[in-house]
Formats: C-alpha cells, structure tokens, sequence
C-alpha cells in the first residue's frame, strides 16, 4: 500500500469542474512536480492553493489545489485534490501527467478500501461510501449518509447489547453454576427476549425493503400489445421530468430506457426491447420475452387500449403479472369503451389518455400508494440498503425460528445459547463491531464471580 | 549425569509432564525447589469445574495421571450442571491436599525412568538457539536434549500482604530470582501477573450450625476411565456456605486503603484474573450486593484447614482478623494462615508453538502458570502435551497438536498461543465453540486413540474403547429396529409422564428424540440390554442430532481452513493491503494455518482474502 494512486474523483463528461484525487506518501511531491505556483511541499494542510498544472514549460490547466497531511484525510494518507476546468482533454491530460510522474491509477473503489485498510472507517462505512458515491438522487444520497454516520450502525449495536445480556448470563449460570445470586435464565425468561428481537430483526428487514427502493430504485417495465401506447406513455412521464434520457446500466444489467424521479425515488424504466423506437418489434417479441422482462421488474405498467375488446394475449399477460406489483393503463380513454375492465380489480386501473397528458398525475399517485412512498418521503430514512447486511439479517431471523421450535422440544438452554451466540455473531459482522473478548468482558463486569 | 528429558518444577503441570515422559521410556529428571510440595494445591482444593473438568477426563483418555490420582482421594466429588445439558456437565472434586500429592508421588516414584531431584534452576544451558541442558544455583549443570520449564508462580514470586512485598513463593518458598531474567535475557517477552488467595481457618473454632451443607452428589463419579470409584458416598467431606454481610463490606470499605490492590502498594504491575476478583474488588464493583457467597471447604482428612473460598483478599492481618469475624458461624473462627496475593512472571504465550515448545529456543518448552494459564488442571493438560512432544520430538515424531474441535486441551493451547492473554488464563465453556462435542461423556472416544498412539495408553485400554465403540452402534442398530406400537395401555404409562403421543408405531429411535422421553422410560416397555454409558451416548447422540450434526458441519469448515498451511518462510511485509496492525500481529503469531490466522484479534476478513489470495499466488502449490 505503498505506492500513490490518483484517480478523476468526478463523473466523466461535461461539467463545469472536474476533481482528480491523489493519495499515498508521494502524492504532494507528484503533483509538486507538475504544479506552478507555491512550492506545495511547504503549503500548511488543509489549504488550496491556486495555480497551473504544466507540462514541463506548457500550462495545461489553471487549477484549485487542495493539500491534506496525514492523517486527517478520508485515506488517513497525504492526499491532494486537484480542482480542473471540467472538459475530458484537460483532465485526461492531467490524469496523465500525475500517471507519467509516478502515480499509479487507482483501482474501482481503492480509496475507500485504503480508508478501511487504514482503519479510518469500518466495513459498513466502507460499504456506505460506496453507495454515496453512487447516489443518484437526494434521497439516496441521505440514505449513504446515515449509514455512514452509524446510525444502522447503532441500531445494530442496540441488538447485539440486548443479546449479549442473555448471553453471558446464561454463560455465567453455565461455568460458575454455584452462585446463587445470579439470575438462571429460563425457557419462561428466554422465550419473551427472543420473540422481542425475533421483531426487531424484522422491522430492520421490513424497512429495509425501502432502503433498497430508495437505493436500486423501482425497476419498471412498460408492457402491452403494439400500438397501445407504450412508448408516448414513457416518452410522457420522461418530459414530464425533463430527465436526461440516456443508456445507463442499471443493476441488473439491463438497459435501463430512461430514469425519472417520483417524490425522490428514481423509477427506472427498463427497456422493453426497444419500445421508444417502434411499437411494431413488439409483435415479434411476444409474450415469452415479455415474462422475462416481468420477472425482473418491480412494477408492470400493463397498457391496454380503452378502444379494443379483450384478447387472449392480454388475459395471458395479465396472468403473468398478478403476483407483481401492477398497474393496469387503460388508455384511449377519449375513445368509445370497448374494453370490459370488470375483468382487472378496479383499484389497480389508471384511466388515461397518454396524447392528451390526462391522467399522468393519477398514475404517480397510485406508483407512491404501492411503494408506500409517502412513507419513505417522511420517515427519516435509517434504513440497512445494502444486499450482504439484509442476507445476514434474513438468516439471523431463520435461526431465531429454529430456536423457538428448539424451544418447543425441550432443549437445555445451554444448546440454544449456541444458536444465540451465533445470531451475535452474525449480526456483529454487519458491522465488524464483533471481537472475541467482548463475551468474556460482558461476563465479568456484570457479574460478581470469584474465589 | 545426562538425562534425556528435564522437567523443571514439580506442581501439576511438572508432574504430568515428567509421567508422561518417563512413562513413554525417556530418562527423565524433575528438579524442583522443594521435594515436600511435589503436587501442591497452594491454592483452593478443587479439581475439575465447569470445562476444567472435561480438560480432566480429557487427560485421562489421553493417559495422563490427574483424574486417577483425584479419584484414589478426594473428598467429595459432584457433576455440576447435572439439570442441563449433556454438552455442559463437569466433574468437580473436593482434593485432600495432603493425600494428593502423596498418591501423586507414589505414582511418579513407580516409574523406574524417573528421577526427582531438589535444587533450584537459575539458568539454561544454550547453544545455537538450542537448549542443552539447566545451571543450577550452585552451578552444577545437568545436560539433556530437552527442557520443559514448569515453573508456576516461582519466577520472581512477591507476597503481598497489606503494605509489605516480600520475594517468597507460595508457602513461604524461596522463589526463583534468575531464572526469568535469564529467558528475557534469551529474547524472550516476560509478562508479570498476579493472582490471591483466601484465608485458611481451624475447622474446630467454626460453629457450622450457622451455614448451609453443601454436600457430594450421592451417585459414584469417577474422572477416570478405567476404574470404578472405591470411595463410598457416605464417607465425602461435605462443604458449607456463608454470606458475607454490611459489617464485612463496612470493614472492608473503611479499610480500603489498607489492602496491597487498593492503595497498601503502589508498584504493583501484575494483571490479576478477571475471574477471580478479591473479595476488595467486589465490595467495590459490585457496591449494590448486600451480600456475597462464601464457601467453607475442607483442605484435608489429615488437618483442620478450611479454605474461604470467595474471600481471597490482600488486607494486613489485623484487617482480615475483623473481616473473618463479621461472617455468620466465624464469629470466633481462628486465622490459621492469612490470605494474600502473589505476583510472579511469566512468558507472553503468542511465543509458543502448538507444540508448547517456544518459537525461539528449539527443545524447550514450557507449560501451566509461566505461559500464563491459571488452575490446576489448565497446568496439568499442559504439562502433559509438553511431555507427549518433547517425547515425540526426541522420537523424530510430528507433535501431537489437538484441535478445538477435538478437545478443550486444543482450544486451550490454541487460544494461548494464537490469541494471548489480557489475565491469567482459566478455561471456560465459553471459549469452546464446539462445546457440543467436547462433553465429558465422550472424552475418551475423542482421545484415547491418540494416547494408544504415543504410547500412555496400553492395549488393554484401547480394547475396552473399540469394545465401547461396537457396543454404541450395537445399541443404534437396536434402537432402529425395534419399535413399540402405541396404543391405549402404552398410552397410558406415557400420559403418566405427561407425553402426550397419537397412536401409532414408533421406533426407540423415534420416541427417544422426542422430549421427556429417556431411556428409563423406554425401558418400561422394552428391556434395553446394555451398560448404563452405552445407553447414555445412544441417548446423547440421538436426542440432540440436530445439534451435534450442525457443530460437526462447523468443525468440518473448520478443518478446510486448518489445511491451507501458511508457509514458515512467509514475509508478511511483501503483502500490500494487509492493514498494520494485522500485520504485526501475523509476525508476532505466525499462524501456521489461515485458519489459526483468522483467530488472531486485530486480523480483519480483508486482511484474511488478500493473505489467501497472496498466498494463492506465491505458493501455488500449497493451496
């Protein structure tokens, strides 16, 4: 870990700067090196400092200069930040510069395992940067925020502190088993503090489910018969927004057709093969292709025309879409009803007339009622959003019902201690908080034991 | 004179160590200070107790002397946990301090390879970071191929009393003021430590009218395998409990500046356990406890000592003479023997490998109190692995190193050498995680083949385990194939037990995983042809299946990280990306395998995946 890494720190494209991040013990002397202006090696810390990046003679750039010492850095190491004039050339050809001088280019995501590394922050900060470099909207950017502040981390805490309790009393009841003015803890003691956490671990889960909206966003797939008005319903809700449309790579990756923003959760709309360009590929795509696409979605927007009767291929789609989340677009409503709309529960069908902007507020409305959206808008967000803390969560919860059925059968306490434990255990490596001597810490400070 | 083996200190950890060595054929010599307190229990009487009780019987299948030598005499004995579960239940025994090390030494004297010897060790004979032998205090030197240094609390040992330090071993023995700067001296890191001990009253002057009988389990217990008890259960000593009360802890608050922790010394540098709080401690920490439990327990059929167990203290005399007499029934009690504290050194365990033989000095190893451990039965596991391989290695043999999830021995030596210590070290279940198959019951399936292979177990032995072994799946054939039909008559002998069960037809199997169902109930249907402990494992293993399965599942991942070795020649500082501290502490360790590694505090999951994948590169072959 040696070496100094530098990286463009700001998305590539237009902007009106561009930040190029340096950090490792060389780094002040590197950009020293390419730099006119102070003698940067003699700036106090935490400065910046105002000058050109040159090329041996040629100025490539005027640029801000930020100079860190160590270790009050995000990396703990001496870390330079350089403020260019957006613009890919000049950048790029800073970038280059810091590379040809003895920088290396860091990889994906090094900065902040430099910062793990260096012990300046913990797994679930780690995972927390991440993400906050990937927030897209302010809500997740929130979200990034409060995971980092350790405020999941706290709610984390306060459930392996409720657990270690049990823990090193029944551990205490176990090796010092003639001391009788300890507590002996019993199924009818056990049973109510496993139930309580049991309902701890599935609210966190629960709420989670917002925290991976609020951070993968509602993945949204437009189907339909061609000619329906798919694309003008997509074409609408995007200039709506006036969001930028673009092929972006979603999580899945799958193209995601376009991106807008209901009350600050992104919707991502993932392409429907091509729906924006013609509605007529749809009849080659047919109803297997179309599964494929329901299957990743988080919500179906099923668009049917007000003007057309019924048929077998909407009554198949429609079948495929009843465990999902859906809304049913009737639309062409300005059109003679030829449609039996008995068929679909009535408070799932939006009325619509996509050419004439009618009815677009209606549908926002019933996506915030399904994705309780008001909710997450209000509620301050504490929420565990990343896939590896829920996985452990949700296994936490299946060893908790095995030890109610363990309960059940009569099992000595001393046997479910070890399911307890490990459900510690396991809660403890969400955020690396669990050492080995925390248990027997526990044991003495809370008990008096001895000879 | 040359011997092959030396054992340096005669407590348990030497005793075991000079048995197995002169057991296994080796000329052995253990020198100790004083040939009077070969075996002593300077301290309580107890042998065994929660986890140090199975480290008993897991000397035993081994082929150790401790259980045998505890069953010949002690004064009571009992199954502690008997209400819990099987993974938890321990022997404890009340030793008579006088017959135990009698029957000890007659033991040790049975071995013609043996010699004890008294003297005092001030020095190693070394040469080429190789030991060759000891220097004693007049400078005689004994060479050998091996030195095992069990030295307990002798090394630079201080009393504390009050306001006095005085360089004295337990007893009053001359303690031993070289030899730890001489193993400084060598490069090793010496730690000090520090434990207490209570009071001792004449038997005579307590009115036990005034205390609670705790007496010995009224069923025959044996810590070793071979032999039935020969004591009967009517003959145990029982113990007694007291309370303290506000007068004591009144005492003792008004006094506080009196005792050597609190304020009566202020050089004192020794880590005392966390375990075993004096009694100043716990007036202290645990202010709002209007009373704390005290037990009265016999030493001896052959003196009148009681030990004052929970009343360990460092108070000057006329202190504790208040203290004793505020406790109900010790109104007039008489002190025979003051409590005290005792500072000594000891080696930072990380130095050792797994074999107990240190890392920077080949042929010497070391066990009980100087690699940090406390107990009787901590020292003597020691003192026994110690033994096996410094046999071993004279043999040209691997060591013989057990795994945690082969016995507590192996969670013992593993945490010590792998992890360190913050205290002197007890054991306990706690630190087993794979406690469930680690019980008592099954020591000797877990061992005894081990001890047939180094030679401490003799053919006899190892016949009755393999005739267990056939018997155990005997009865699990039997329990399998035969059934009982349910029905309104059976029904009934169930209901009376308050199981309720639906007509139907179950197997032994079947019915004995179901709760409150044992074997003495089934036996009430069908005769069960088979000795008490094949019943017992039978019942263990199918009653808690579920359990056992998913810790041998855990044992098994366990084992796949023993097998990725870390080579001996690995530079720690050609690694990028292992954080600083987990890199001084893999130098420190040196772990052998990544999953010892993983074990060491301060080595985070990241700093594990770049050694593995460091590893993966450098040394292809070793994956």
């Amino acid at each position: 870990m040696n070496d100094t890494i530098c990286a463009i720190s700001t998305s590539q494209g237009v902007g009106a700067i561009a930040i190029i991040r340096v950090s490792g013990q060389e780094s002040i002397n590197i950009v020293n090196s390419i730099f006119k202006g102070k003698d940067l090696t003699k700036v106090k810390s935490h400065s910046i400092n105002y000058g050109y990046i040159v090329d041996k003679d040629k100025e490539i750039d005027e640029v801000l200069v930020s100079v860190m010492k160590s270790p009050k850095t995000f990396t703990t190491e001496d870390t330079v930040e350089i403020n260019t004039h957006g613009g890919i050339a000049p950048t790029n050809k800073v970038l280059e510069l810091l590379l040809t001088n003895g920088c290396r280019l860091a990889e994906p995501g090094e900065f902040t395992k430099r910062a793990f590394l260096n012990g300046r922050i913990d797994l679930l900060e780690a995972e927390a940067v991440m993400d906050k470099i990937n927030a897209q909207t302010e809500k997740q950017n929130q979200l990034a925020n409060n995971q980092l502040n350790g405020k999941v981390s706290k709610l984390i805490d306060e459930l392996r502190n409720d657990m270690i309790q049990i823990i090193s009393n029944i551990n205490v009841n176990i090796d010092f088993p003639e001391y009788d003015d300890v507590d002996i803890i019993t199924n009818e003691i056990l049973v109510p503090k496993i139930n309580n956490l049991k309902e701890k671990i599935k609210k966190i889960i629960e709420e989670s489910k917002n925290g991976e909206i609020i951070k993968n966003g509602i993945v949204t797939a437009i189907i339909g018969e061609p000619n329906v008005g798919k694309s003008s319903l997509l074409n609408t809700l995007l200039n709506e927004e006036k969001a930028i449309v673009t092929d972006i790579a979603g999580t899945t990756r799958d193209i995601v057709e376009g991106q807008i923003s209901i009350n600050g959760i992104p919707l991502n709309i993932i392409d429907t093969a091509g729906i924006r360009k013609t509605d007529n590929i749809i009849e080659s795509i047919g109803v297997e292709k179309s599964k494929d696409m329901i299957k990743k979605a988080d919500l179906v927007l099923l668009v049917l025309n007000n003007n057309e009767a019924l048929t077998e291929e909407i009554k198949k789609l429609y079948s495929s879409i009843k465990e999902k989340n859906f809304i049913i677009i009737v639309n062409k409503i300005d059109l003679e009803n030829k449609i039996d709309l008995n068929y679909f529960p009535s408070d799932k069908i939006i009325k619509m007339s996509i050419k004439n902007k009618q009815g677009v507020d209606k549908l926002k409305d019933k996506i915030i009622e399904l994705f309780n959206l008001s909710k997450i808008e209000t509620e301050d967000p504490t929420y565990l959003s990343n896939t590896r803390s829920i996985a452990i969560l949700k296994n936490c919860l299946k060893s908790i019902e095995d030890i109610e059925k363990s309960i059940k059968n009569n099992i000595p306490i001393d046997m479910l201690e070890i399911d307890i434990k490990n459900i510690w255990e396991e809660l403890g490596k969400i955020n690396g908080k669990y050492y080995d001597e925390e248990l027997l810490d526990e044991m003495f400070s809370r008990f008096c034991l001895g000879k | 004179m040359n011997y092959e083996i030396i054992v340096v200190g005669g407590g348990h950890a030497g005793c075991e160590a000079a048995y197995a060595s002169a057991k296994k054929g080796h000329s052995t010599l253990l020198i100790t200070s004083n040939l009077k307190n070969i075996a002593d229990m300077p301290c309580n009487p107890h042998i065994g107790g929660s986890a140090k009780g199975i480290v008993v019987r897991e000397i035993d299948a081994l082929g150790g002397v401790m259980g045998k030598v505890a069953d010949k005499t002690h004064l009571q004995i009992k199954m502690l946990n008997s209400a819990k579960g099987p993974a938890v239940q321990a022997l404890r025994a009340q030793g008579d301090k006088i017959a135990y090390p009698k029957e000890m030494l007659k033991t040790l004297n049975s071995l013609d390879t043996l010699t004890i010897k008294e003297g005092m060790v001030e020095d190693l004979i070394i040469n080429n970071n190789k030991v060759e032998g000891i220097v004693l205090e007049n400078g005689e030197k004994i060479i050998s191929q091996k030195v095992i240094l069990t030295t307990g609390t002798y090394l630079k040992a201080d009393i504390l009393v009050g306001n006095t330090r005085t360089r004295k071993g337990p007893h009053g023995e001359k303690p031993s003021n070289y030899l730890s700067d001489n193993l400084k001296k060598y490069g090793f890191r010496i730690i000090r430590l520090k434990t207490g001990t209570p009071q001792r009253i004449d038997r005579k002057s307590i009115d036990f009218s005034k205390t609670k009988i705790e007496p010995g389990d009224d069923k025959l217990l044996t810590f070793n395998f071979d032999f039935p008890a020969t004591y009967k259960i009517e003959d145990q000593e029982p113990c007694y409990l007291t309370y303290t009360n506000e007068e004591t802890h009144k005492i003792i608050r008004e006094n506080l500046n009196k005792s050597s922790m609190y304020g009566g010394l202020d050089d004192i540098e020794g880590i005392g356990p966390r375990y075993c709080p004096s009694i100043e401690d716990k007036v202290v920490r645990f202010s709002d406890k209007k009373r704390h439990q005290l037990f009265l327990e016999p030493e001896s059929r052959y003196y009148d000592d009681i030990y004052v167990q929970g009343f360990s203290t460092s108070m000057p005399p006329e202190i504790q003479e208040k203290m004793v007499h505020s406790l109900p029934g010790l109104e007039h009690a008489k002190i025979l023997k003051y409590g005290y504290a005792i500072e000594y050194d000891a080696i930072y365990p990380t130095q050792l490998n797994a074999s107990l033989e240190t890392k920077i000095i080949s042929g010497l190893y070391t066990a009980g109190q100087i690699n940090g451990t406390s107990g009787y039965e901590e020292a003597a596991c020691q003192g026994l692995m110690a033994g096996i391989n410094a046999s071993l290695s004279i043999e040209g043999k691997e060591p013989l190193v057990l795994k945690r999830n082969e016995a507590y021995i192996g969670v013992l030596i593993d945490d010590l050498i792998t992890k360190g210590i913050r205290d002197p070290y007890r054991l306990l279940s706690s630190r087993a995680e794979f406690r469930l198959i680690l019980r008592s019951d099954n020591a000797d399936l877990r061992l005894r083949k081990y001890g047939y292979e180094i030679g401490l177990i003799d053919k006899k032995q190892l016949e009755r385990l393999i005739e267990k072994e056939q018997k155990i799946n005997e009865l699990k054939e039997f329990m399998n194939n035969n059934k009982i039909k349910i029905k309104d008559d059976t029904k009934e002998i169930f209901k009376k037990n308050n199981i309720d069960i639906p007509n139907m037809t179950l197997s032994l199997k079947q019915l004995i995983k179901r709760p409150q169902i044992n074997m003495k109930l089934l036996e009430q249907f069908i005769e069960i042809p088979f000795d008490e402990e094949i019943k017992e494992q039978v019942e263990i293993n199918y009653k808690y299946e579920g359990y056992i399965k998913k810790s041998i599942v855990e044992a098994e991942k366990l084992l796949k990280l023993e097998k990725k070795q870390i080579p001996d020649d690995i530079d720690y500082d050609k690694i990028k990306n292992i954080a600083s501290e987990a890199r001084q502490k893999l130098k420190e360790v040196k772990p052998k395998t990544i999953a010892q590694a993983i074990r060491i505090s301060g080595v985070n999951p990241s700093d594990i995946s770049v050694l593995s994948v460091y590893l993966k590169k450098e040394y292809n072959n070793h994956e």
